[in-house]
């Protein structure tokens, strides 16, 4: 029995044995000695945020093809030289990439999340997710520090977390961790090409600045004195800084919460305190570029779209070259903005400091004449962006104006920027409402002429801004309201000397909301004037889109003159030809041709890099309705800012020095307390502020 | 048909290998921290706890009864089980590199597995045939896995919730597999 018993289990283990010895000779791995070299090599943490299953499982990875040898997020650097060392590779250097948290709520908001059970962002949001007013806005209950395994964040004292930079690896478990997307991991890249969300965490002024600036960030920086800091969030959005901080019409205040309970916020104040720090210290900050792709592009108009785009494109690693027709970049800003709202020098510094990143330009080179869209796809440029502007001056559609002594807003002011010192005469009248009317009034004011400006409504309905309004008052400019031209009358040698004009009432309001001015018959009246300069709009000047002797124009047009592209993508009919700026939206602001010129600059880095432009459903187009409540309680009230005036009298009226100044820091930091630090639904309010304080402030 | 059908929701839910009869605790707790390995861990499980059930009733049969070798049966399935995991190691590791890797120290671990033996056992003990004891099998390591994935999805959450120190880990991962068990009572109307 005892021998049967061993025999069989013999004979079992033996078959076993000889079925294992087959499969081990067929079923034969044979590991590549460098998979053990490189998991050597690694640092062992096995944390999976490299996508592999521990770090055996990338060193095979790598050993295999599918990873690379920087795979490790862990590691530095000298790690993946190392591992490249092994594989006989060269390291690529990868874009670094951070947590960013993006909320700007904090516990002292109206509807922070009151929870007392299980302390869990998760567990919060699945139980109560419907009950917390902002839809987006961080619970602050922490499971994203729980959940880094680096100790890279920590609660801040607003109960929001914080995330440290020298121990984040962008491993993305906090953002995993976090119901509310509140925290993401990007890098450089991603941040410029981030079209604003409906999900993100976005304050009124956010919504409405047409470049998208992160303005509650930039805020926060100059109100803890980091204002290197400040500059780099605007020109992650925002390359004229300079610029904008002088001729910004700044929607954005038109939404600042705080005018419900004061007066808004200097938001553009502020960004003209950095910028001109920035400016006076006469160093541009370092601004990076992601590594070259080696792609072309030919950017058509240095203006402010064309310039904004080049700067994306570059930032995003590609070489644009800007093509202008005139001696100098900067488009309107530079011709059709007088010297003492914008000087010269502060722009050309700025420019420079964009073509310093990598940018070639080439001046005095007119598109249409000089090159064409062929040609430039024929010398390797591989997409093209037309941002040539709206430089031709609508006319009056009155009798008489192509006489002598009528010259339209934008030729005057371009003529005087370039220097050919135009006639004025003695009277001068101008004939618009806008920002362009008011620089060429005030332009004359300077060149010794008697200035009346003719608007056809009220002052209350002029487009253009109050501050204009009133410097250009302060100057002595006379104003004509209510007034609308009926024919020039010229001298026998065809020269201008009056214009006739109707006076008018206003009617009903039109589409714009305005009441619509109505001719008063029988009011017809003269007004003497050496130069009339009617400033009632421009348009884009399309005719170098026009082949020669064909007349037919490669792109689509609209009845505006304006080039017909994907509202989204900002792509014309031709597939790598992509628009932006006053040729595509009209005459607009600076601000939102560099915003459309970010957006374009996307888009054509997405249509080089792959397939298609993404655009997600999600993103922000209007304002967000629920962000919109006027009801701010508890806010103490303080005094906005005021910008100091450089020069007065005769040197303010006789030279083109500039006449507003920059605020103080201690005015800047003041200003910048001011801000509400709102987020979506939430603000930050003054609790500490004693009620009778508030009250005797309200009465 | 419908005896085989309540064979095998007996097998899984009912009669569930590991959290009725107990068996395979280890592995359940030791690999149930993150569901993708407690997936892998419990297609493994299925594969051997089959395999092995189905050759353990060959030996049975056709050696061990007919020779009046029937005491040997512990020794003898140990044997071929044993057999078995290293062959499933030796498949997974040229096939499936990344479940190998992940499996890690688990993968011997279902050589000492008692609930793939368990498996085996009770087969010879019901006189099951070879086409139920192959279902039986299957059945079982199917609740062996519900339960390890079903584990896993609650302590992944628990990784992220503040626990006392002292709870953290595998205490209460104990805690939880003793309130699955208990819930897992409620399937015994079923049948």
């Amino acid at each position: 029995m005892i021998v049967t018993s061993g025999l069989t289990l013999f004979s079992i283990g033996l078959g076993a044995a000889a079925i294992l010895g087959v499969a081990s000779k067929l079923l034969y791995v044979k590991e590549d000695p460098r998979i053990g070299l490189i998991e050597d090599s690694l640092p062992g943490a096995n944390c999976g945020g490299c996508g592999y299953p521990g770090c055996s499982g990338a060193a095979a990875a790598i050993v295999a093809g599918k990873a690379p040898a920087s795979v490790c997020i862990v590691s530095d650097a000298e790690t993946a030289a190392v591992v490249a060392g092994i594989m006989g590779q060269e390291v690529i250097e990868r874009e670094p990439e951070l947590a960013v948290r993006d909320c700007s709520g904090g516990t002292r908001a109206e509807d922070a999340f009151h929870y007392e059970g299980a302390l869990d962002c998760r567990a919060a949001h699945l139980l109560y997710g419907g009950s917390k007013t902002c839809p987006e806005g961080c619970l602050g209950l922490g499971s994203c520090v729980r959940a880094c395994p680096f100790n890279a964040i920590h609660m801040g004292p607003a109960g929001l977390p914080v995330i440290d930079p020298d121990e984040c690896k962008a491993c993305g478990n906090c953002v995993d961790a976090c119901p509310r997307g509140v925290i993401t991991v990007s890098g450089m890249s991603a941040r410029l090409l981030h079209l604003n969300q409906t999900t993100d965490c976005l304050a009124p002024c956010r919504q409405k600045c047409p470049a998208q600036i992160n303005i509650p960030k930039y805020i926060e920086q100059i109100k803890a004195g980091d204002y290197d800091g400040a500059v780099m969030t605007i020109k992650e959005r925002n390359p004229l800084l300079v610029t904008c901080g002088r001729v910004c019409p700044r929607p954005c205040e038109t939404e600042c919460r705080r005018q419900y309970v004061d007066e808004t916020v200097g938001i553009n104040m502020l960004k003209r305190f950095v910028a001109d720090r920035e400016l006076r210290s006469g160093t541009h900050l370092p601004v990076a570029c992601a590594k070259d792709t080696g792609k072309k592009v030919a950017v058509v108009g240095g203006g402010p779209a064309g310039l904004s785009c080049a700067y994306f494109l570059r930032r995003l690693g590609h070489s644009p070259t800007i093509f202008d027709a005139m001696p100098a970049l900067g488009g309107q800003t530079r011709y059709g903005i007088p010297e003492y709202r914008l000087p010269k020098a502060d722009l050309d510094w700025e420019i420079q400091g964009i073509l310093d990143l990598g940018i070639d330009a080439r001046l005095n080179t007119s598109f249409g004449k000089d090159f064409t869209l062929e040609t430039l796809k024929a010398d390797g440029f591989e997409t093209i962006f037309l941002g040539i502007g709206a430089w031709q001056a609508s006319g009056m559609y009155a009798e008489g104006e192509d006489l002598d002594g009528v010259m339209g807003g934008i030729e005057f002011l371009t003529a005087h920027a370039l220097g050919q010192k135009p006639e004025t005469g003695d009277k001068v009248i101008v004939v618009g409402g806008g920002n362009t009317a008011i620089d060429a009034a005030r332009t004359c004011v300077r060149l010794g002429a008697e200035v009346t400006l003719m608007y056809r409504r009220t002052r209350n309905e002029m487009p253009a801004d109050m501050e204009e309004i009133v410097g250009a008052e302060d100057e002595g400019v006379k104003f004509k309201f209510l007034a609308a031209p009926a024919r020039v009358i010229g001298d026998e040698n065809g020269r201008a000397t009056h214009l006739e004009y109707y006076e008018m009432e206003l009617g009903e309001p039109d589409d714009s909301g305005r009441r619509r001015p109505v001719k008063k018959e029988g009011s017809e009246a003269r007004m003497e004037a050496s130069l009339i300069i009617p400033a009632i709009g421009q348009k884009p000047d399309l005719g170098c889109l026009y082949d020669d002797g064909e007349g037919e124009c490669p792109l689509e047009t609209t009845r505006w003159q304006t080039i017909v592209a994907d509202p989204d993508t900002f792509q014309t009919a031709i597939p790598g030809v992509f628009t932006a700026g006053d040729v595509y939206t009209g005459p607009d602001l600076v601000i939102s041709a560099i915003g459309d010129g970010r957006k374009a600059a996307r888009s054509m880095h997405y249509f080089m890099t792959q397939d298609h432009v993404p655009v997600p459903e999600t993103t922000q187009k209007g304002m967000i309705p629920y962000t919109l409540f006027k009801e701010i309680g508890q806010v103490e009230r303080k005094k906005r800012a005021v910008l100091p005036h450089l020069c007065h009298g005769d040197e303010r009226n006789c030279t083109f020095n500039e006449v507003e100044g920059s605020l103080s820091e201690a005015e800047a930091r003041a200003e910048a307390d001011r801000c509400l630090r709102c987020g979506l639904v939430c603000y930050d309010r003054d609790a500490d502020a004693p009620t009778d304080r508030i009250e005797n402030a309200n009465t | 048909m419908q005896e085989y059908f309540l064979l095998f929701i007996g097998a899984m839910f009912v009669n569930n290998i590991v959290l009725a009869q107990y068996l395979g605790n280890c592995p359940f707790i030791g690999t149930s921290k993150e569901t993708s390995v407690a997936v892998g861990m419990g297609g493994a499980v299925v594969f051997v706890a089959v395999m092995a059930t189905a050759i353990t009733w060959l030996v049975q049969r056709h050696v061990l009864v007919p020779f009046g070798l029937g005491y040997l049966q512990t020794l003898a399935f140990i044997l071929v089980i044993a057999s078995l995991v290293q062959f499933v190691e030796m498949f997974l590791k040229k096939m499936v590199p990344p479940l190998y890797k992940s499996l890690g120290i688990f993968l011997p671990l279902i050589t000492t597995n008692c609930a793939v033996m368990g498996i085996a056992l009770i087969c010879q003990r019901e006189e099951f045939g070879l086409f139920e004891s192959t279902m039986f099998a299957f059945a079982s390591g199917l609740g062996f896995m519900l339960a390890l994935v079903l584990l896993a999805g609650v302590r992944e959450r628990l990784a992220v919730r503040r626990l006392p120190m002292a709870m953290r880990g595998t205490p209460i991962g104990l805690i939880m597999a003793g309130l699955m068990s208990l819930a897992f009572f409620a399937f015994k109307g079923m049948i």
